[in-house]
């Protein structure tokens, strides 16, 4: 079975439907029909220039052009990590360990799909190895913002009941710890609970993608849980990877709270 | 009976002076403060022998605070610290922070519950009838719990780790008159066993019935008082 190619004519159905919404909005005084609109053909734009590169990148086959493509989507990412905290770092730091926690997250388990499960011929042939690394790097990056956001605001808020741990001889580990891991359960919590909904009550994008474009629905499904599973190692190790990074950044090697490089919330 | 427990203190530590003096090493302060400084205060350099109390009055803000903090090793500074000849820089900062303990002004707590905070031992229960506490306020929750109440538990809190020096914040900040002989009391009696007090507090009259010597904090420096 072939997968079914959407016309323009199809398009103008996505075209319509996003219309209709608009004037609803418009008539029923919603507010939404500007934001709708402007989302809509910022959406297609976006989506349209990714479809022309990758179309270009896949064509011409070279390694740089994968790992250029690549880069810039390790750059945007991280700015989108770090852009999003409310209590910031200095600002080298705060995108640095955005950055690296992000990157270092994906890298390691784009590298693991590619090279034993995946393994497509070579291996890090741009038509497999850029979308791979596109899905996770989506994922790892909102687990490594909500895991310093968490860590954040939950350090700027219990300054004083972790200063009484050091004060009593804890280590700056075992004072943080416990909020260590109350970061990495929240950064988690949106990818278990999707994985705990999967096929039950949502269908994976995944595995709707690739049943739509004819594969088997049983090796789609199989296709979920690999992917599913290289997302949530990957996010575990972004999450936990920025935990630790603030920690280190926030304390120093006697042990001591260093709220000072922590820069106060504007407003 | 207050004088009588500072020449039972100053007594026992004059047998510890002795003890420590018999080593190899000659005098060794209990707690040596070498030119601690930082930008907020300092240099502070003075030294206690075991046992002893040295109490530091001075207005708010003239850097009391500060000090502890440096010599708990809490905030950055210059300068150095030892206890028993031991330098803070030469030993992992949370094995220092045992050995000194200090107890902030207002104590925090990472829970409603006293017993996340101190096992219910019998050197605990004991402590609590010492100080004048309830019987039942190791099970009653910490925001239900008076400051003064909160204060002695900082305190026990701190003294069961068996730290060799204690740096006291106002300990008896939010307590009456009696509470107050109780934690004197309670105070004296470690000193018997050696332990060295720096105790900032800006009752007078406490600072005259525990010290062997008073200092004044005045502008980020520290000077002695001499009687």
């Amino acid at each position: 079975m072939s997968p079914i190619v959407l016309t323009t004519a199809d398009l103008l159905v996505a075209v319509a439907l996003i219309v209709t919404g608009a004037a609803l909005s418009f008539f029923l005084s919603l507010g939404l029909h500007r934001l709708l609109l402007v989302s809509a053909v910022r959406m297609a734009a976006q989506l349209a220039l990714v479809g022309s590169v990758l179309l270009f990148v896949f064509g011409h086959a070279s390694v740089w052009l994968t790992v250029g493509l690549l880069t810039c989507m390790f750059c945007a990412a991280t700015y989108e990590a770090g852009a999003r905290q409310h209590d910031r770092l200095g600002s080298g730091w705060h995108f640095g360990i955005a950055g690296a926690a992000t990157v270092t997250g994906t890298l390691i388990v784009a590298l693991i799909g590619l090279r034993t499960a995946l393994q497509p011929h070579p291996w890090y042939v741009a038509r497999t190895a850029i979308p791979l690394t596109g899905l996770l790097l989506g994922n790892v990056m909102n687990a490594t913002s909500l895991s310093m956001n968490t860590l954040l605001s939950a350090i700027t808020r219990e300054r004083q009941a972790i200063e009484a741990r050091i004060i009593l001889g804890a280590t700056r580990a075992q004072a943080m710890n416990g909020l260590i891991r109350q970061a990495a359960r929240t950064a988690l919590l949106p990818t278990l609970n999707q994985m705990a909904a999967a096929g039950i009550i949502t269908m994976p994008g995944i595995m709707t993608g690739q049943i739509l474009a004819g594969m088997n629905p049983l090796d789609a499904s199989r296709y979920q849980v690999l992917l599913m599973s290289l997302i949530v190692s990957g996010n575990l190790i972004g999450a936990t990877v920025a935990a630790y990074l603030t920690v280190w950044r926030l304390t120093d090697n006697r042990g001591r709270l260093r709220l000072e490089r922590l820069l106060s919330r504007p407003g | 009976m207050a004088d009588f427990y500072v020449m039972m203190g100053v007594g026992r530590s004059g047998g510890w002076m002795m003890t420590n003096g018999d080593t190899a090493t000659g005098m060794v302060s209990a707690l040596a403060v070498l030119a601690l400084q930082s930008a907020h205060g300092g240099p502070f350099t003075f030294a206690l022998a075991a046992g002893e109390c040295i109490t530091i009055t001075g207005e708010s803000g003239s850097g009391k605070t500060v000090m502890l903090r440096m010599i708990a090793d809490l905030d950055p500074h210059e300068g150095d610290a030892q206890v028993d000849g031991k330098a803070c820089s030469a030993m992992p900062a949370d094995r220092w922070r045992r050995l000194v303990q200090y107890v902030p002004a207002e104590p925090a707590w990472w829970s409603d519950v006293v017993t996340d905070h101190m096992a219910d031992t019998d050197e605990v229960r004991d402590l609590v009838v010492r100080l004048g506490l309830r019987t039942d306020c190791l099970r009653t929750p910490l925001s239900r719990l008076s400051t003064g109440e909160r204060q002695r538990l900082a305190l026990i809190r701190a003294i069961r780790l068996n730290p060799r020096v204690l740096l006291l914040d106002e300990p008896c900040s939010a307590l009456d008159g009696a509470t107050t002989d109780k934690v004197e009391t309670v105070l004296q009696a470690l000193r018997a066993q050696g332990v060295a007090i720096v105790l900032v507090s800006h009752n007078m009259r406490q600072a005259e019935r525990m010290a062997d010597r008073q200092f004044q904090m005045r502008h980020g420096h520290l000077e002695e008082i001499l009687a």
